[in-house]
């Protein structure tokens, strides 16, 4: 039997359009993964001890209001300082293609901006699956 | 002892993590480590929170949390929400309610699917408490799914079952009757601020007085909540310490535990025996044998799985 | 005239003439249905040629139940107010488009504010980091405020200002700026967003619980109505349920379930319907379903008139007259073939138009990339132009009205709100549904189902999932400086050495201690905190202390 993946969905900063966090949350539970959804407006350091104590393999931010070049890495940061090492950090929402490539550089490993289909997410997951150590 | 093991004894949050996630998943470390891990549990006072959905169990929960740390205790939490049975997934979305509490660490929260596993827990929440346990946090709070009746499983895992009940879900009244109430030990009455939450408290009563005519002082307690308005916190965690004390000193505490490990003890030896056996089974590859034979009535039922088990027990010398 | 004959008539048709052409050609689909899944006749005929009916829920423009709209002659005499969102960076860059906006012939300024002034933060809480200046422009004292509005004739402009859990501090912070530059509070005209309950709902800019929120929000009722009387107080705002996915009935439906709440807790606290419902405006979305987006503002106005005469008594017109402000679809925009984005802007504009709206933004092309740039904002603006001076729809008053199938549609929706409405009255109310995350599912199961429709190609959205090209993102994305948040710091620190600390703290403190008294109104006092330069922080943690913080409740 695969092993269940759990996948942690938050939101970091204050932007509460949360529209895409929850499809994307049902969608990947319909698509038979475990999903964690801790709501809006999460700090760096909530999102980090959440992944940690819920044990996920995936995070997946969503943030619309701009802030994704200073809040996506530090929530990374704060992720491997407490030992999240393996967890596969991807993000989505309004990200201009000019960030991307930075945002990749400082441990996100894939972005899905806005009308990515749920698919694309998945197969993303699937692809990682080997690399996934428990 | 394995290092995991180790970790989680001197209370490091990703070894708990960790070692949830083996028991949840089966590794092949599971046995070692909750062997390992078992010797040092036994200090935990273990709460069930059960009711049904839209009772506000969860926001009760986070309001509990408050009080338990400000009383100075570490908490650990599990949540468990119900696996879709179509698509094996699920959405763990409790531990939202109880978000503020995710950067503290003395409370530790930890959401779990069903998967497939009836009674309101998770299969692996038995092992996961005894992971907790270890851990040294000084509550652990079990959060059922909470779809009613079913939910007995709740029982057998902890020290003291609450049971929240709210007004306007006329089918309670229906629960009542139908036996919910035999797993409450404090009844919690949730949006007290609505009208016709004095009329659930008196249906609870109704309930106990004919439960307890012999003996009134036995009688549960039941506590008006609003988390809402965070009114009767305070009432409810006082009325979990002195119920803890009563049954701590009546020696009901240690009757319920022993009683807790006598269900698992029976509980792992059925599931073992039956895994191995189906292994067994499998592995011969003789199951198609015995039904050709029995459909052709060549043998005889009994018989033959007399025949089959007693193979099973030579060979296999030890499990 | 015998309806029966049209009737039967129809029957006629659908066996013959449409039988024939059915065999031969089948239509593309088995189903035609509104965006929001409202079923559509093939061909309307009217229901009725009732003329009580007609009076009763049609009626004339200007008189209720105001089906056709708030004035008897509406553009004819006065064309809506074009009034485009703005606001980003620090309140100086922002001021310089303020000034462009009003040169090419914008009419009303509205302001958008960053997420930490929107959720009571200062620049320099670690709750900001990364988001100063980003949706909109930072402000963190009066002194913001003053730059903010500088040059700008207080007097002359009518603003509206999107902040609703502060909106009590930003308002004192416009009076005070006004009172500087010599204009008085009754000269003053705009609009505070102020509708706190779809922040629970939608929108996720709350700070404070249901409760004390409601009581800020009938504590400006009732000074404004005193002080401000040109101020409308608050803007019930659907624009941001529809954004998170909701139908068109949803959205106005539980816009309406938040006004009722509103008017509940205004009268309950002793104020007279009639003294500030007159002064409450509403806020709706536009999308691309356009006669079902008639229909929509058409019925949200019928059933307002009604609810404030029959449930809250209302005796004056001017309190059953639903009037609102209209924003096309944030969400309706792609980042594929961004250029297409002005066709769809210009369809959510005429729908907009046809329904009557009192003013109306127009979303830029490059929003689903980020900020818009000062090109993309004047061909929206332009947008509205071409429709007001070009299109000719503004020569009669509510054009469509009459037509079988936009009537058909209003009664449709109609009937939808008033089954929510009952529902939400049997939940408790407003609060207690939102409390329950009864609304906040129905949207998402209803944002879920669209989002799916579009990834099973069920429902095409071109240039997504249909007519796709591979093109390059633009490059000329506007960007707001990374650096802005250590000005303002730097800004919000010299504010905080240079005012009268003792006069600041005493201020607070009064303002603690009304908090704590719930028959006092706090207006007053926050006005006093501005003065004396208090930050926007600073206030909002006072009432923190004393409100509680709320917190997140969803089912999903």
């Amino acid at each position: 039997m695969k092993q269940k993946l759990r996948i942690l969905i938050s939101k970091p900063g204050l932007d509460g359009h949360d529209r895409g966090a929850k499809y994307i949350a049902r969608a990947l539970k319909d698509a038979g993964y475990e999903v964690i959804y801790t709501g809006i407006r999460q700090s760096p350091e909530a999102i980090a001890k959440t992944a940690i104590q819920e044990d996920v393999d995936f995070v997946g931010l969503s943030l619309l209001s701009g802030a994704h070049n200073e809040l996506f890495p530090e929530v990374v940061r704060t992720i491997r300082e407490a030992g999240g090492n393996n967890i596969v950090i991807f993000g989505g929402g309004v990200i201009p293609e000019d960030d991307i490539a930075d945002l990749q550089k400082n441990g996100i490993s894939a972005i899905f901006t806005t009308g990515t289909p749920v698919q694309t997410v998945i197969d993303f997951i699937e692809n990682q699956r080997e690399q996934i150590s428990h | 002892m394995i290092p995991l093991a180790e970790d989680v004894l001197a209370g490091q949050t990703r070894a708990i993590a960790r070692a949830i996630s083996r028991v949840e998943n089966g590794h092949p470390d599971k046995e070692a480590l909750i062997d390992a891990l078992y010797p040092h549990g036994g200090t935990s006072l273990i709460l069930g929170l059960t009711g049904p959905p839209g009772s506000g169990k969860s926001s009760l929960l986070d309001l509990l949390i408050d009080k338990e740390r400000s009383a100075g205790k570490s908490i650990a939490v599990i949540a468990v929400d119900p696996t879709s049975p179509f698509s094996g997934g699920a959405i763990l979305g409790d531990r939202l309610r109880m978000q503020k509490h995710a950067t503290d660490d003395h409370v530790f929260i930890r959401s779990m699917a069903s998967r497939g596993h009836l009674g309101g827990v998770a299969g692996a929440t038995s092992d996961a408490i005894k992971v907790l346990d270890a851990a040294g946090f000084d509550i652990i709070i079990i959060e059922t799914i909470g779809v009613g009746q079913t939910e007995i499983d709740i029982v057998e895992l902890s020290d003291i079952v609450m049971l929240v009940l709210v007004p306007g879900l006329g089918d309670e009244i229906q629960a009542l009757k139908a036996g919910v109430m035999e797993i409450g030990d404090i009844f919690i009455v949730n949006k007290s601020d609505r009208d016709d939450a004095d009329k659930v408290k008196a249906h609870i009563e109704y309930v106990l007085n004919f439960k307890y005519m012999e003996k009134p002082d036995q009688k549960n307690p039941i506590v008006m909540t609003s988390a809402v308005k965070q009114d009767g916190i305070n009432t409810l965690r006082d009325t979990i310490q002195t119920y803890y004390q009563t049954i701590l000193n009546n020696g009901m505490l240690e009757q319920k535990r022993k009683q807790r490990i006598k269900a698992e003890i029976k509980n792992l030896i059925t599931a073992k025996i039956k895994s191995k056996v189906e292994a067994f089974l499998h592995d011969q590859g003789s199951i198609e044998a015995m039904v050709d034979g029995l459909y052709e009535k060549k043998r005889s039922p009994y018989a033959i799985i007399n025949e089959k088990l007693n193979r099973f027990l030579q060979e296999k010398q030890s499990i | 005239m015998d309806i029966n004959k049209i009737i039967n008539h129809k029957t006629k048709w659908e066996k013959s003439t449409l039988k024939k052409v059915l065999e031969k050609f089948p239509e593309r689909k088995d189903d035609f249905s509104t965006g929001s899944w409202v079923p559509v006749e093939r061909v309307a005929i009217p229901e009725t040629f009732d003329a009580d009916q007609y009076l009763d829920k049609i009626g004339f423009p200007g008189e209720y139940p105001f089906t056709r709209g708030v004035q008897p002659t509406m553009y004819r005499g006065r064309l809506w107010t074009m009034r485009q969102y703005a606001g980003f960076g620090s309140a100086e860059e922002s001021n310089k488009r303020y000034k462009y906006l009003l040169n090419q012939g914008q009419t009303g300024l509205s302001v958008a504010f960053d997420l930490p002034t929107q959720i009571g933060y200062d620049s320099d809480d670690s709750h900001s980091i990364g988001e100063v200046g980003k949706v909109g422009v930072a402000i963190d004292t009066l002194e913001d405020m003053e730059i903010l509005f500088d040059g700008i004739p207080l007097d002359k402009v009518s603003t509206s200002m999107t902040i609703n859990a502060p909106a009590s501090v930003l308002l004192a912070f416009y009076i005070a700026v006004g009172e500087k530059n010599g204009v008085s509070k009754d000269q003053l005209r705009g609009t505070i967003q102020n509708d706190i309950l779809k922040e629970y709902i939608a929108r996720g800019t709350y700070i404070f619980p249901p409760k004390p929120s409601l009581r800020l929000i009938t504590n400006i009722f009732e000074y404004c109505s005193a002080e401000i009387p040109k101020w409308n107080t608050i803007s019930i705002s659907g624009y941001h349920i529809r954004e998170a996915g909701s139908t068109a009935a949803q959205e106005v439906a539980f816009t309406l379930a938040d006004g009722i709440e509103y008017i509940k807790a205004a009268v309950k606290a002793g104020l007279d319907v009639d003294k500030f419902a007159g002064r409450l405006s509403f806020f709706f979305n536009a999308h691309n379903d356009l006669l079902e987006e008639v229909a929509k503002f058409r019925a949200a106005r019928r059933i307002w008139a009604k609810i404030m005469k029959e449930k809250f008594g209302a005796q004056n017109e001017r309190s059953m007259m639903l009037r609102f402000h209209t924003q096309t679809g944030g969400s309706t925009l792609t980042a594929q073939q961004p250029d297409n984005n002005i066709v769809r802007v210009t369809i959510q504009t005429l729908a907009a138009v046809l329904g009557g709206t009192q003013s109306l933004h127009t979303n830029s092309k490059d929003e689903a990339l980020g900020l818009p740039t000062e090109q993309a904002v004047r061909i929206a603006l332009r947008t509205q132009q071409i429709v007001a001076h070009e299109s000719g729809i503004t020569h009669s008053v509510d054009p469509l009205a009459g037509s079988y199938h936009v009537e058909s549609l209003t009664d449709k929706i109609e009937d939808e709100v008033w089954t929510y409405l009952n529902k939400i009255e049997e939940l408790g109310g407003m609060v207690q549904a939102i409390e329950a995350g009864y609304v906040q599912k129905e949207i998402q199961d209803a944002a879920y189902k669209y989002q799916r429709e579009i990834e099973d190609n069920k429902r095409i959205l071109v240039g997504v999932n249909e007519f796709k090209v591979e093109d390059p993102m633009p490059d000329d994305i506007l960007k707001v400086d990374p650096e802005l948040r250590k000005r303002q710091i730097e800004k919000v620190t010299k504010v905080r050495e240079n005012r009268n600390s003792d006069q600041v703290q005493q201020k607070l403190e009064a303002l603690g201690q009304a908090a704590v008294d719930p028959s006092a109104n706090l207006m007053p006092y926050i006005i006093d905190a501005a003065k004396s330069y208090a930050t926007l922080g600073e206030i909002c943690n006072v009432l923190r202390n004393e409100f509680g913080e709320h917190q997140e409740s969803i089912v999903l």
